[in-house]
């Protein structure tokens, strides 16, 4: 096919603009690994590079000399991407039927009480105020669990999702005198699959991002997950190196600019890793319920 | 009422299933409405909700008199017209790019790229603008040192932050908006681009005049919509990039850091309610307002 000279031009327009924002969208990971595994003396001395001077994984064996606090972390932040996924997904879906079945008679105020939510709130103080002073929750695993588990947004998109599964389905089953219940888990929960799967992931990745819940409401160390711990590690260790500098002298060199990036790519790996694989599914489901609008 | 209990009892089962979303917005969500009752009271944890002193608009007054509140709202409003026109404009363009370019491998490596930031927390913002722009190692202090430069301290100016957060919004939404318009894109038929090639039109002029004006309902609405809520703020960029900097408040605080330093650092509950409830009245003003406009507009697309 002979190509016309303005879709030359295109082209090279489009590879070019295209070529420069994904490496703008590449630059700041590149300079984290990079610092990572620079040496220390090197940044101390003439600060973060694209390449680093010496190559050094000092700031990796430092994470993991000690790697009780990370594994702990890990282990808090696992367990609540995963118990706040399954009963987020249990709760949201359950919610999601009731509310696209068109024969339920209080569909639509029900679906206002929720939507309502997103329209006006009290703001994040008397939010805080109920869950500290009334449900005496601070410090607590449930400040981090629960009141990320629901959101009304989550709610729609998956009423909007079951509402294109065919009333027959429910229709006959009932025929055949299944449950409510019944009808749920076994015809429109196996129908949901691409909803499901959004909107897993979109609870999945709020929990394990999540640094703002343990950050007003942990105050026990060993209780920080992943992200937390990072925003920690990046403040503190800032600290930590001014008070040395102030009382040891300068021979003390252990490494705390780049150890700061190894943590950062120690706490963001699983992410980067299982991002190919998730997130054909996340485009999927993404184009499925924006079409739908 | 009597109706209502003979639909609970037909239909007991479905009303269990929605009953746990109900009770979570009722505990997290309506209940808390009524602790805006703060904002009127000075507040102190001895005396709780009812027994703190009222004092009524006293707080919203020292918030209007002391220009607090105009510097919140303005910062708020620009920032989020910034992030939404900014936005809203690169991911068309990538989402035109990438619909009409050839290269199956390097459309779909690109757009895999461009969407990662959309997946990573904003505390690893925060390391990206800590190895960026700090002063002692600053990636950029490094460069402009290797150039023959002075350092440049970052913290200590605020003009180069209203750019440095419009980048980093605009960088961590680019592969997801982007997705949003290829979706657009490809709901419009073959048969315009074809009709358009036979009568000899280039690709500059089939994207001009087939593929904006069919993609400018999308454009305007997704526009009108995030202008629904251009009095919230993203805390979480603001505060990973900025954090409690006390000398770049003036060109980077909004109204949902100045909520969360009255929780967290001043402890000034009152104050900090007052502007929230400030924030969430307007803001709920504002949707509605947008809302009639898209009714008006386009029926099938307001959100209720």
């Amino acid at each position: 096919m002979r190509a016309e000279r303005s879709t030359i031009v295109f082209n090279i327009m489009g590879y070019i603009v295209i070529s420069v924002l994904t490496l703008l969208c590449l630059l700041p990971f590149w300079l984290i690994i990079s610092g990572s595994l620079s040496a220390e003396d090197d940044i101390i001395r003439d600060g973060f590079r694209l390449v680093p001077q010496h190559f050094s994984i000092e700031a990796y064996k430092a994470v993991f000399s000690n790697p009780m606090q990370i594994l702990k972390a890990y282990e808090v932040t696992i367990r609540l991407t995963l118990t706040g996924t399954v009963l987020g997904l249990f709760f949201t879906s359950m919610a999601g039927y009731v509310l696209s079945r068109k024969d339920f008679k209080y569909r639509d105020k029900l679906a206002f009480f929720i939507y309502f939510t997103t329209l006006f709130s009290g703001g994040l103080i008397p939010w805080y105020i109920m869950i500290v002073n009334y449900l005496n929750w601070k410090d607590s695993y449930l400040a981090l669990l629960v009141p990320s588990l629901l959101s009304a947004w989550n709610i729609i998109l998956m009423k909007n999702f079951m509402k294109s599964i065919p009333d027959s389905i429910v229709e006959s089953a009932k025929i055949d005198g299944a449950g409510e219940f019944t009808i749920y888990r076994r015809l429109i929960l196996p129908l949901s699959t691409p909803g499901l799967a959004t909107i897993g992931l979109f609870l999945g990745l709020a929990y394990w991002n999540d640094w703002f819940s343990a950050n007003v409401f942990i105050t026990t160390e060993s209780k920080y997950p992943l992200q937390f711990l990072l925003y920690k590690i990046l403040a503190s260790a800032a600290v930590l190196k001014t008070n040395i500098a102030g009382n040891l002298g300068a021979d003390f060199q252990a490494p705390a600019e780049t150890l700061k990036m190894a943590v950062a790519i120690v706490v963001t790996g699983p992410i980067i890793f299982l991002y190919p694989f998730v997130q054909r599914y996340f485009v999927k489901g993404l184009t499925i319920g924006a079409v739908k609008g | 009422m009597r109706e209502f209990f003979k639909e609970l009892g037909k239909n007991r089962t479905l009303f269990l299933m929605i009953l746990p979303a109900l009770l979570f917005f009722i505990v997290f969500s309506y209940i808390p409405m009524v602790g805006v009752y703060y904002a009127f009271t000075n507040f102190s944890f001895d005396g709780g909700l009812f027994g703190s002193p009222f004092v009524g608009l006293q707080n919203f007054k020292f918030l209007f008199e002391s220009g607090a509140l105009y510097n919140l709202t303005k910062n708020t409003v620009l920032y989020n017209l910034a992030f939404i026109f900014v936005g809203n404009i690169l991911q068309l363009v990538c989402a035109v790019f990438l619909s009409e370019m050839v290269g199956k491998w390097f459309k779909k490596t690109t757009q895999s790229i461009m969407f990662l930031p959309f997946f990573i927390s904003f505390v690893l913002v925060g390391a990206f603008v800590y190895n960026l722009f700090n002063f002692e190692t600053g990636a950029v202090n490094t460069l402009l040192r290797e150039l023959g430069l002075q350092p440049y301290d970052f913290y200590l100016h605020t003009a180069p932050w209203k750019y440095i957060i419009v980048f980093f919004n605009v960088w961590k939404g680019l592969g997801y908006g982007t997705v949003i318009y290829l979706a657009a894109i490809m709901g419009i038929s073959d048969e315009y681009h074809e009709a358009a090639k036979i009568d000899g039109a280039n690709i500059f002029k089939r994207i001009r005049y087939i593929t904006l004006p069919l993609l400018r309902p999308t454009f305007i609405l997704l526009i009108l919509l995030s202008l629904g809520g251009i009095l919230k703020g993203q805390f979480d960029l603001f505060w990973q990039i900025v954090g409690n900097n006390g000398m770049l408040y003036d060109a980077t605080d909004i109204i949902d850091t100045y909520v969360y330093r009255s929780l967290a650092i001043n402890f000034d509950i009152g104050m900090g309610t007052a502007a929230g409830l400030f924030q969430s009245f307007f803001g709920f003003v504002l949707v509605v307002t947008v809302n009639w406009i898209v009714r008006k507009v386009q029926k099938d697309y307001a959100l209720f």
